[in-house]
C-alpha cells in the first residue's frame, strides 16, 4: 500500500502567528515565516494526524488528503 | 476551514480572540460536534452572556443571543420554555458563569432544563484586561490581585455536581477531540448539561503568571489535564497539581423540566374535562 | 349579568394577559405583584401555557426577553425592587427590539420601602430606569376592567412596535377588586409582529424601515439572525461605525415618539371647559375626578386629563390641554414625578399635591388644593 499524502494549507490572512501548530506538529511540518505566521515547509512529512486542525484556534490550518495517490 | 463545518459559521473570520487564545479551538471541538450530531442549524439555538468567550455567539450561524452578563442562562430558559423543539446551546465563560451568573447556574443545574452548556475556563476577566475571577487559582495574580490572589477559587465541576446537574463534563483544548467528545456526549443527554472547556487566556492571564507563550500555556494544560479513570489512581499528593476530565456526573432518570411540564399540562387539562 | 363578577387588579392583569396571547409568564414572588404570578401558575397549564417561577427577578426577564424573542408572547410581573433589578434587561430588550411586557405593581419606596402600600414612584424609572436613549412605553390603567384591556394593549404595543412596555400599577388598583364586566368570548384585536417578507438571506432584523419598526421573524423558520446587547448595524451584528450607531440610537427614540398618534390615549373630563386642570394618572386618577366633580358642583370649572399612556408624554396635546388655564393641579403618590414631566413641557409650574406617607391623597386635599389656589 502506498504512503498517503496530504495537501496542508494555512490561510495566511487568518493566521495569527501563535505558532500552536508549529509547536504541536509531530512531524515538524511547519515553519514559522519572519512575521510569525506558520507555513507548511514540509508538506510531504505530514501523516494527517490533524493536530494542527484542531489546535489551530483561528480556523486557518486545514489538512487533506491528497486524492489519486 | 473544513466545509463539514464551516457550514455552522456566518462568513465573518477572523474571530476578536487574540493569538493563540484557546476560545478559537473551543469554538472549532464544537463546531465538530454539531456536525458530528447532523443538526439543523435552522432548528438550533447559541445564547452567550459577557466576556471573551461570549463573542462566540456572532460567528455561528444558528440563532443567536449575545445577551447580558452572566444572564445567558435565564435567556435559554426562557428560549427553551417557549420552543422546547429546539436545540439549545450556551456559551459562559468562568467570570459570567459562575460569578455575576453564579445564583443562574446553579438554578439551572438545579432545574434540568434540557440544554448544553460549554463553560469556557480561562482563568480571568480576559475582556476587560484581567481581572481574577471566581476560578483564577489561589496565588495567581492578576490586575486586581497584583500581588497574588487570596481568594479560593469554584470548583465549576463540583458546584454543578452539588447544585444537582444531571450532566457534567470536563474537557480541555489540548484534549481537543474529546472536547468534541463530550460537547456530543452533553448534548445526547437529554437535561442541563455541562461542559467546562479548560481553556487558555495567554495575554491576560499567561503574561501575569510566567506563560505568556500560547504554546506554555497548551503544555501546562496537556500536564495538568488528566482522564478520569486515570486521575482516580493517583495518590493525593499526585492529584495535587491534576484536573480530572471526562463525565464527571451523569444521572439519567431525574426529571426533564419541559418534559415535566408537558406532563403537567396533560394532568391539568385532563382534570378540567 | 352572567359574567359580572368581583375581580381583583391583579387577576385582571393576569386574565388580559391570557386573553392576549400570552405563552409565556417568568416571575419572581413580589408584594403586592405576587397574585398575578400566582394566577398565571394556575390558569397557564390550562391554557397550555408555560409558568416558571424563576430564581429572581434578573432570571425572569431574561427567560421573558428569550421567550419573546422566538416569537412567543412572554412577561413578568414584579414591584419595585424587582423592577429596579430588571432594568439592565429592559435595555437589551429596547436595543433588540423584542416584545415583551413588564408589569410593575408599585409599591412604596424607596428599597424595601412599604411592601404592601400603594405609590407612584416608579413614574420616572418607567421611562429612565434602564441606561442609554431608547424611548419606552408605559401605561398605567385606573380600574379593574381597565387593567384588563390595558394588560392586552400592552401586548399589542410590543409587537406593533417592537419594544418592551411597561404596565404601571400601582398597589391600590392592584389588590382593588370590583366590578368586572366582561366576555371572556368577546373579540378583542391581537396584534402580531410584522414578518419579513423578503428572502432569509436579504432579512434585516434591524432594518431602517420606512415606518422605523423592522420585521422581526419568528424562530426556526430559516431567518436566522443575531441578537446582541451591543450597538448593532441593521444585519445585527455589532458596529461602532458612527453614522450607524446614530441612525440606530435615533430610530429607536423614533419608532415611538415619532408615533405616538398612533397609540396614545388619555381620558378627559372637561378639558377644553375648565379654569383649573388636574392632570393624575392611576388610582389617584379617580381621587381627581371625584373632587372635580365635587369642585364642579359647587361652579368652579374644574377639568381632569387622564393619561392612560404615561410615556412617551405626548408633549402637544398636554400643552393645548394646559393653554390658558389659570393652574395645573397634578396630584400623585409621590413628590412630583410626574408634575415634573408637566412643568417640562409646559414651560411653567404647576400645582403639586403629593403623598409619600402611603396614604392615598385624599379627595378634599384635591378640593382644598384648588380652592387655595383660587385665592
Amino acid at each position: 500500500m502506498a504512503k498517503k499524502s496530504y495537501d496542508v494549507q494555512v490561510v495566511s490572512k487568518l493566521c495569527k502567528a501563535c505558532g500552536l501548530c508549529v509547536h504541536l506538529c509531530p512531524k515538524n511540518v511547519f515553519d514559522r515565516a519572519k512575521d510569525g505566521r506558520a507555513v507548511p515547509a514540509r508538506p510531504e512529512d505530514c501523516i494527517g494526524c490533524g493536530t494542527c486542525e484542531l489546535h489551530c484556534p483561528d480556523f486557518c490550518v486545514e489538512t487533506k488528503e491528497k486524492e489519486g495517490e | 476551514m473544513k466545509p463539514e463545518y464551516e457550514k455552522y459559521f456566518r462568513n465573518n473570520l477572523p474571530h476578536i480572540w487574540c493569538a493563540g487564545c484557546g476560545h478559537g479551538i473551543v469554538m472549532s471541538a464544537w463546531a465538530r460536534a454539531v456536525n458530528q450530531l447532523g443538526l439543523d442549524k435552522d432548528q438550533c439555538v447559541a445564547i452567550s452572556g459577557i466576556g471573551c468567550s461570549s463573542r462566540i455567539t456572532g460567528y455561528i450561524d444558528m440563532h443567536t443571543m449575545n445577551t447580558t452578563h452572566g444572564r445567558a442562562l435565564t435567556f435559554a430558559t426562557g428560549v427553551k420554555m417557549a420552543r422546547p423543539d429546539l436545540n439549545v446551546f450556551v456559551f459562559s465563560g468562568d467570570g459570567d458563569g459562575t460569578a455575576i451568573g453564579g445564583n443562574h447556574f446553579i438554578h439551572a443545574c438545579r432545574r434540568n432544563i434540557d440544554m448544553t452548556v460549554v463553560l469556557m475556563n480561562n482563568n480571568i476577566y480576559g475582556m476587560t484586561g484581567g481581572q481574577f475571577s471566581p476560578m483564577t487559582p489561589f496565588g495567581k495574580k492578576a490586575t486586581t490581585c497584583p500581588y497574588g490572589s487570596i481568594d479560593r477559587s469554584f470548583d465549576m465541576a463540583e458546584l454543578a455536581k452539588g447544585a444537582g446537574a444531571t450532566f457534567v463534563a470536563r474537557s480541555d483544548i489540548f484534549h481537543a477531540k474529546h472536547l468534541t467528545d463530550m460537547i456530543v456526549a452533553g448534548f445526547n443527554h437529554k437535561g442541563f448539561s455541562i461542559i467546562e472547556a479548560v481553556s487558555s487566556c495567554p495575554i491576560s492571564y499567561g503574561r501575569r503568571n510566567g506563560t505568556p507563550d500560547p504554546r506554555d500555556m497548551m503544555d501546562n494544560i496537556k500536564e495538568m489535564c488528566v482522564m478520569k479513570a486515570a486521575y482516580d489512581k493517583l495518590s493525593d499528593e499526585e492529584k495535587a497539581n491534576k484536573i480530572p476530565i471526562g463525565i464527571l456526573q451523569q444521572i439519567d432518570d431525574a426529571p426533564e423540566y419541559t418534559s415535566e411540564y408537558e406532563k403537567l399540562v396533560e394532568r391539568v387539562q385532563g382534570g378540567a374535562k | 349579568m352572567a359574567n359580572v363578577r368581583l375581580v381583583q387588579g391583579n387577576e385582571a392583569c393576569a386574565l388580559g394577559a391570557l386573553k392576549a396571547g400570552a405563552y409565556n409568564f417568568f416571575g419572581y414572588p413580589i408584594t403586592p405583584s405576587t397574585e398575578i404570578a400566582e394566577h398565571m401558575a394556575e390558569m397557564m397549564p390550562k391554557c397550555g401555557a408555560r409558568f416558571v417561577q424563576m430564581e429572581d427577578e434578573i432570571a425572569s426577564i431574561g427567560a421573558v426577553i428569550g421567550a419573546a424573542a422566538t416569537g412567543r408572547k412572554a412577561f413578568t410581573a414584579t414591584s419595585g425592587p424587582g423592577f429596579s433589578l430588571m432594568q439592565e434587561a429592559i435595555g437589551f430588550a429596547a436595543i433588540d427590539e423584542v416584545p415583551c411586557v413588564v408589569v410593575d405593581v408599585q409599591r412604596m419606596g424607596p428599597c424595601t420601602g412599604l411592601p404592601t402600600l400603594s405609590a407612584q414612584g416608579d413614574i420616572q424609572q418607567a421611562r429612565f430606569g434602564s441606561h442609554g436613549d431608547h424611548a419606552i412605553i408605559a401605561l398605567a390603567p385606573s380600574s379593574v376592567m381597565e387593567t384588563y384591556y390595558m394588560t392586552i394593549q400592552c401586548f399589542n404595543l410590543a409587537e406593533k412596535y417592537r419594544t418592551p412596555v411597561i404596565l404601571l400599577l400601582d398597589e391600590e388598583i392592584g389588590h382593588l377588586r370590583e366590578r368586572f364586566d366582561v366576555d371572556p368570548d368577546e373579540e378583542v384585536e391581537i396584534i402580531n409582529r410584522k414578518q419579513p417578507t423578503c428572502a432569509p438571506e436579504d432579512y434585516l432584523p434591524y432594518e431602517n424601515t420606512e415606518d422605523d419598526v423592522p420585521a422581526m421573524a419568528y424562530w426556526g423558520k430559516g431567518y436566522r439572525y443575531h441578537m446582541t446587547g451591543l450597538t448593532h448595524n441593521q444585519k445585527g451584528y455589532y458596529s461602532s461605525v458612527l453614522p450607524e450607531v446614530d441612525a440606530f440610537n435615533r430610530r429607536l427614540t423614533r419608532k415611538i415618539e415619532g408615533h405616538i398618534d398612533e397609540f396614545w390615549e388619555s381620558e378627559d373630563f372637561f378639558v377644553d371647559d375648565c379654569d383649573y386642570l388636574f392632570i393624575a394618572y392611576g388610582s389617584v386618577a379617580r381621587t381627581a375626578q371625584e373632587a372635580m366633580e365635587e369642585l364642579r358642583a359647587e361652579g368652579i370649572k374644574v377639568g381632569l386629563l387622564r393619561p392612560k399612556t404615561i410615556w412617551p408624554i405626548n408633549e402637544a396635546k398636554i400643552k393645548k390641554a394646559c393653554e390658558g388655564k389659570k393652574a395645573v393641579i397634578v396630584p400623585e403618590l409621590n413628590l412630583g414625578q410626574y408634575a415634573r414631566e408637566i412643568e417640562r413641557v409646559i414651560g411653567k409650574p404647576v400645582e403639586k399635591v403629593t403623598r409619600v406617607d402611603s396614604e392615598l391623597v385624599l379627595v378634599e386635599e384635591c378640593v382644598d388644593k384648588v380652592k387655595e389656589v383660587l385665592k
